[in-house]
This record gives structure tokens, C-alpha cells and sequence, in this order.
């Protein structure tokens, strides 16, 4: 009964945090990476290069979900901010589903932009099942298709050495954020701007998904909190009882 | 039609949530839920594999880079699942494709990741000159050092060695609680979103 009185009071606080947030837009703090995903997705429309967005290899059906959605939530306002582009992003991912789910999504974004005559299902690709053979297949992605710069949110795994090896061979952005701490360990040797930890799930907030992108920040400072709170009053009840 | 999607999507998701906290009432509709998702899955394998070929005949009719290696995957794709429905997935030259084929690739594709981490980490100084880099440099060398095996036994000596990695232990367990407290919060909100119909990534937005 705890759990689902947490679900509750979660529910609750964001569904009153969207509606106080759509009247009073909250100020994020600065996160250099997401300053870099703004202005890299500028230039490519400017420049006509791609975007190249990864969603990793989270399967829908396990906790690895939450990392894929965050992702595809960024996806939606991405492809609307880029469908005007003579090159139109390209989304790779490592699950059959999560892939399916990123063409509907660009569909999305283009019909929100007006532009769905621009829609092909084949920028939404699932390049391989395994691993390293999904890893095989996004390198092929980041050195053929004029790519400028380089997004990757969802779960990834030790592969992802290899992405960001392929990215910085084409010399080109590398924005990263992984739920997995092997990938985010990569990432931050890798990146010049690391993103670390739920700085993933803020990707919507951060590229104008919405009042209940920030709303969720909220509540999950709120939470954050409440958890501290517990863990040092079980701290001191600890300490007191073996006194 | 998008409503009755979205509508849809939604009830399902409440109905398996739900059955988590009441499985007396609602764990056989949750299951079979469940069950269905399963299938389509399945069934979004297939579409996945369609989705790649797709591509690989774009590129190929394109002349794009790389299309050669496109030739190859749907010519060794069209092979393998011919034999496999043929021969069915058990037979010994459906494992042996398995075995000398692709479980060679994936590890040579592993000996090569080791190499990259080791110049990944070489160049983070040159990327990042902070604090934190050289932190992060330091303590995985030292750690690699307390693990790395020697003709002698463990550098530090097996109390040493244990102390060491206790010791950084300390810091990472501790921050590794951290990311992962971080991470779960945002799991349960992006869920939530999900769940609410505010995002729908399955095409109703």
C-alpha cells in the first residue's frame, strides 16, 4: 500500500505542477550539454546536415523503458524542429519495438510541423538486435549520412564505445545520456559534455517539450528531497538505537 | 481513430499497473494484457527486419556509401532465414552460423571496444581539463592496478589490494545509489506521462 500511495502522491503533485507550470513557465538551470543540443540542431537545419538521434536498446517491456520514452518524448519536438530541413533527422534503435514507436513518433513531429509529405518510415531504422550488431549498424549511420551532429538517449551498454568512437572520428557533436552507468562512464570519457545520472529524463524540459516536462523536474526535486529526508531520519534512528 | 488509440493505450496501461497492487482481481486480465503485448512484439520483429531491409535497398538503389555492405547483409539475411525455416534453428549449420559467424564478429567487435576505451580515456585530458576528469582518470587507473593480476600476486598484497578496493568502493557505492535513485525517479515520472496520455509515443500526439 506504500508503493501505491507514493504512485498517488506522485500522480497527484504532477498533474497540479502541469497545470501551475502551463500558467507560470518555470527557469531551468543551465546544462551545457542541452545548450549544445539547441544550437546543434540550428546549425543543421542552417547547414543542411542531418541529425542523427539514437534511442538505444531499451526493451519496452523492462525497467529499461523509462530511458527509451524519455527519448522519444525529446524525439517528438526534434523532428518537429526539423522537419524544414532539406535532410530530415534520421532515428536509429536496437529494439524492434522502440523502432516502430521512433517512425510513429517522427510521423508525429512532421504532422505537428504540417509537413508529413516529408515523412519517410525508412529515417526511423532498427539496425540490429544484438548488441554489437545494433552498434555495427549506427556507425554505418554516423559515417555515411552527413551527419552533423550526434544524439544518443536510452539505455545503452559497453557498445556504446564504439558510437562515440565513430562520432569522433567524423568529428562531429556528440551529445550523450545513458540510464545504464557502464554507457555513462563512456560517455563522460567521451563527450565534452557529459550528462550524468536523470539529467537524461530532463531532455524534454530542455528542448520545449512542455509544462509537464518541467512539472516532472519538480517532482522529482520533490521526491528527491523527501528521500534525502528519509535517509537521514534512518540514519539517526539507526545511530540512536545502537547507542 | 487517434482518440480511440490513445484511449486504449491508456487502459491498458492502468489495468497492468493495477494488477500489480491488486492481483486477486485483476492479475488474469493483466496477464493476458501482457500476453498480447508479447505477440506483437514478436510480430514487431518481423516489421523491424522489413524496416532494415528497407533501408539496405534505399541505399543500394541510391549508390549511397556503404551499399555494397547492404548487398551483403540482405543477401546473408535472405540465406540464413531460409535455412532457418528450412532447417529449423536447431540444426547443427544453423548453430555453426551462429558459432563461427556471428559470435566471432560480436567478439572481435568486443577486443576492439577494449582498445577505444583505452584511447577514449588517453584523450579525455586533451577534451576536458577539470577537476573531475582527472579524478575520474586517477581512480580508474588505481583501480586497475589493485585488480590488474601479476606473476607475484596483487601488487598491494591481498590485504592492501582489499583495502584499496573497499576504500573506492566506498565512494562509488555510494554514488552509484545516487544515479540510480536519480535515474528511478525519472523512470516513474516519464512513466507516469506515459500513463496520463500527456506523451504518446505511439503516434496519438
Amino acid at each position: 500500500m506504500f508503493a501505491l500511495g507514493l504512485l498517488a502522491l506522485t500522480a497527484v503533485l504532477l498533474i497540479a505542477l502541469t497545470l501551475w507550470r502551463r500558467r507560470s513557465p518555470g527557469a531551468l538551470r543551465l546544462i551545457e550539454a542541452y545548450e549544445r543540443l539547441n544550437r546543434s540542431v540550428g546549425l543543421a537545419v542552417e547547414s543542411g546536415t542531418r541529425l542523427h538521434i539514437s534511442l538505444g536498446r531499451g526493451n519496452l517491456f523492462t525497467t529499461r523503458a523509462g530511458s527509451a520514452l524519455a527519448g522519444l518524448a525529446m524525439l517528438r519536438r526534434l523532428a518537429e524542429r526539423t522537419s524544414v530541413s532539406d535532410r530530415p533527422p534520421v532515428v536509429t534503435s536496437g529494439d524492434a519495438p522502440l523502432a516502430i514507436l521512433s517512425q510513429d513518433t517522427l510521423q508525429s513531429g512532421y504532422r505537428a510541423a504540417g509537413a508529413e509529405d516529408q515523412y519517410r518510415f525508412t529515417t526511423g531504422r532498427l539496425t540490429g538486435l544484438t548488441p554489437f550488431s545494433y552498434a555495427a549498424g549506427t556507425v554505418s549511420t554516423i559515417h555515411d549520412e552527413s551527419v552533423s551532429a550526434n544524439i544518443f538517449v536510452g539505455d545503452f551498454g559497453a557498445e556504446s564505445g564504439l558510437l562515440a568512437e565513430a562520432t569522433d572520428r567524423e568529428n562531429t557533436s556528440l551529445i550523450a545520456a545513458s540510464d545504464n552507468l557502464s554507457a555513462q562512464s563512456i560517455f563522460y570519457a567521451s563527450s565534452q559534455e557529459p550528462l550524468i545520472g536523470e539529467e537524461l529524463f530532463a531532455a524534454g524540459a530542455y528542448v520545449g517539450a512542455g509544462a509537464s516536462h518541467e512539472a516532472s523536474l519538480n517532482v522529482q526535486d520533490i521526491l528527491r528531497w523527501l528521500i534525502i529526508l528519509a535517509i537521514l531520519i534512518g540514519s539517526v534512528l539507526k545511530l540512536g538505537s545502537s547507542l | 481513430m487517434r482518440i480511440f488509440t490513445a484511449a486504449f493505450a491508456i487502459a491498458a496501461g492502468f489495468i497492468v499497473l493495477l494488477g500489480y497492487f491488486f492481483p486477486a482481481q485483476l492479475e488474469s486480465f493483466r496477464l493476458l494484457l501482457v500476453d498480447w503485448a508479447i505477440v506483437i512484439a514478436g510480430m514487431a520483429v518481423l516489421v523491424g527486419i522489413f524496416n532494415l531491409i528497407a533501408v539496405q535497398m534505399e541505399k543500394i538503389r541510391n549508390r549511397q556509401k556503404g551499399g555494397s555492405y547492404g548487398v551483403i547483409l540482405i543477401v546473408s539475411l535472405f540465406i540464413t532465414f531460409v535455412f532457418g525455416l528450412v532447417l529449423g534453428p536447431a540444426h547443427p549449420y544453423m548453430r555453426l552460423a551462429m558459432d563461427a559467424i556471428i559470435v566471432p564478429v560480436e567478439a572481435s567487435l568486443m577486443a576492439i571496444l577494449a582498445v577505444t576505451l583505452i584511447y577514449a580515456s588517453i584523450r579525455l585530458l586533451r577534451r576536458r581539463v577539470d577537476v573531475m576528469s582527472i579524478v575520474f582518470l586517477v581512480v580508474a587507473v588505481v583501480f586497475l592496478i589493485a585488480i590488474l593480476p601479476t606473476p607475484f600476486g596483487p601488487l598491494l598484497g591481498e590485504r592492501g589490494n582489499q583495502a584499496l578496493v573497499d576504500f573506492l568502493g566506498m565512494f562509488s557505492q555510494g554514488g552509484t545509489r545516487g544515479l540510480l535513485i536519480g535515474i528511478a525517479l525519472g523512470t516513474l515520472l516519464t512513466g507516469l506521462r506515459v500513463l496520463f496520455g500527456i506523451d504518446r509515443p505511439y503516434g496519438g500526439n
